[in-house]
């Protein structure tokens, strides 16, 4: 096998692993064999309950949320050719959490089930349509970026104005504990919630892999290798935004696995920028499922939150990438 | 190959390019020279269609994808955003033809590595190269892309000696065997001894056109890059030497 096969074919057995672990870690206290059994519907009824309805969710949404994430991250520092970009650097997060906050605030999630994943929904798709008015159709990268911070900065104030006149506790309780991000108490629903997006996500970015390589040696050399980058440009910011806001929506905010994943895999591919999307995806997926099981055995009854958990990780590798890059002067 | 009609492109109210004309034919090695600011990049970059102008660019009429199998680029930025080997990135040219088979891209990519001498640097990180290396490295990308025609900016620009003579004499080669080759150049020496037609840029405007010695004369000299020059005639063409620069002109 080549190297970039073996890499693929490890990381594809790391995730099988960490996935059937995550079915079978939590405070029931059951043997796996058990566990496995009752999944299937073999078992007791309570059981069976608790892996169909509890684990199984959990176990998918870190699949799908650290997949998304990786992806994000892996497509996001192609095309902006800066290994410091992250999802949330086109608003993206930052939209869809705002638009979450504003279902808790006017107790719209409460009185529907839908209605806080439909608001993140919504909030990531109104910040892509203004990234795109605002970095225009044949808008380079810097403007990209530009509107990027911009609207983070725009939703980043607007969550804390709610915060800031929200006149019930209870609210913004529940506002600051959903924006710490995590997977806990996941039904079905949110699955079949978040996997449509995401899949239109992962199938809009699967494609943009050539062009990714070729902007390499930037967007002139890219454009006349044949690359149309008005198209790539449209399809990555819907498929960001589909990924993202699909897995904001089901699991708040979960930072930096964007970050990091890419980071840690670039080199195991050569650098390839369309190699590390899938390798992306694959690590991500692995990233947040052995995180999400680490909240689980760190501090079992506590309720850790996994964006907590990722954050306290991955901000200071945020940190050691700043001093390496400048260093290498890259 | 290429054929430019009154190509015309304002920027803030001023003419960077003002009606362009310029035919390009097979077997020609074109070289656009003109002083800093002349318009050379500009007037690339539109006749490809990455900036829109004015007028007609019989490239920029095609979809990406024509232009891409029409005309290679190497622009004058040199750009390489990760370290990624030498070889990778000369295959990126191969992008340009999404369906020809893994056999024909590798044969594309083994000559335009043999043709630039890269063999012993080919499994390096580019980033980690020298200047020459990587424009050596990028002028690969451009040649596996395997165009009729082959656009480049300042190709030879931080080449050593040696180096730019073995690119001119790459593109003549390309040129003698029907390719055409459009490129800028600051080296007017090099420029007059291997490109067989000079166009002059000043201001956004053609200035001169025609064959070294025509194009390279003592007034065009003095009127568009303000220097005097010691010409002659040598055994393989016009022999150039900049002097000095021309005080109190009106440019």
């Amino acid at each position: 096998m080549t190297r970039p096969r073996l890499l693929f074919a490890g990381l594809a057995a790391l995730v099988a692993a960490l996935f059937l672990a995550s079915l079978l870690t939590g405070p029931a206290g059951v043997g796996p064999g058990e566990s496995l059994a009752a999944l299937f519907g073999g078992g007791d009824d309570l059981l069976g309950l608790v892996m169909r309805e509890l684990r199984l969710p959990r176990a998918i949404l870190g699949l799908l949320v650290g997949a998304a994430l990786g992806m994000a991250g892996a497509v996001l520092q192609g095309f902006l050719r800066n290994p410091l970009a992250e999802p949330g650097l086109i608003g993206t997060s930052a939209s869809a959490a705002l638009g979450a906050v504003l279902a808790i605030q006017t107790g719209l999630s409460a009185a529907f089930p839908l209605g806080l994943p439909l608001a993140a929904l919504a909030g990531a798709g109104l910040s892509v349509l203004l990234v795109l008015a605002l970095a225009g159709p044949r808008g380079g990268t810097l403007a990209l970026i530009l509107a990027g911070i911009a609207i983070s900065a725009l939703a980043g104030a607007a969550t804390s104005l709610v915060l800031n006149l929200s006149p019930n506790p209870f609210a913004i309780n529940e506002i600051v504990f959903w924006m710490m991000g995590s997977l806990a108490d996941r039904s079905m629903l949110h699955v079949w919630i978040a996997a449509p997006f995401m899949m239109l996500g992962f199938a809009l970015l699967w494609p943009l892999r050539r062009g990714l390589e070729a902007l390499t040696l930037g967007e002139d050399a890219a454009a006349s290798s044949g690359v149309n980058l008005g198209r790539l440009r449209l399809m990555l910011v819907a498929g960001i935004a589909a990924l993202i806001g699909g897995a904001t929506a089901v699991a708040g905010t979960v930072g930096f696995v964007g970050l990091v994943v890419p980071h840690v895999l670039r080199r195991a591919v050569g650098a390839s920028p369309a190699r590390l999307v899938p390798a992306s995806a694959l690590g991500g997926a692995a990233t947040v499922l052995a995180a999400d099981i680490a909240v689980r055995l760190i501090a079992p009854g506590r309720d850790l939150k996994l964006g907590v958990l990722t954050a306290l990780v991955g901000a200071p590798f945020f940190l050691h990438l700043i001093l390496k890059t400048r260093r290498e002067g890259l | 190959m290429l054929e430019l009609r009154s190509l015309s492109l304002d920027r803030g109210g001023q003419a960077v390019l003002d009606g362009i004309d310029l035919r390009i034919g097979a077997g020609e090695f074109v070289g656009l020279l003109g002083p800093n600011g002349a318009g050379k990049t500009t007037l690339l970059r539109a006749a490809l269609g990455l900036l829109s102008a004015r007028g007609h660019s019989s490239l920029a009429a095609l979809s990406v994808r024509e232009r891409a199998r029409a005309a290679a680029y190497m622009p004058q930025g040199r750009q390489i955003a990760w370290p990624m080997p030498v070889e990778a990135l000369v295959a990126l040219g191969r992008i340009a033809h999404p369906h020809s088979a893994g056999a024909a891209d590798r044969a594309a990519i083994e000559r335009a590595i043999a043709a630039l001498h890269l063999e012993p640097l080919r499994h390096r990180r580019a980033t980690e190269l020298s200047g020459g290396e990587q424009a050596r490295t990028l002028i690969a990308r451009a040649l596996a892309q395997e165009t009729p025609l082959l656009i480049a900016d300042e190709p030879i620009a931080g080449l050593d000696p040696g180096a730019q003579i073995e690119v001119m004499r790459l593109f003549r080669r390309l040129s003698d065997q029907g390719h055409a080759v459009l490129a800028s150049l600051h080296d007017l020496g090099l420029a007059a001894r291997h490109c067989t037609r000079l166009v002059m840029l000043d201001r956004g405007r053609i200035v001169a056109d025609g064959a070294p010695d025509a194009v390279l004369t003592a007034e065009n000299l003095a009127r568009v890059f303000g220097i005097t020059a010691h010409l002659a005639q040598g055994p393989g063409g016009i022999l150039f030497q900049p002097l000095d620069t021309i005080e109190g002109e009106s440019r």
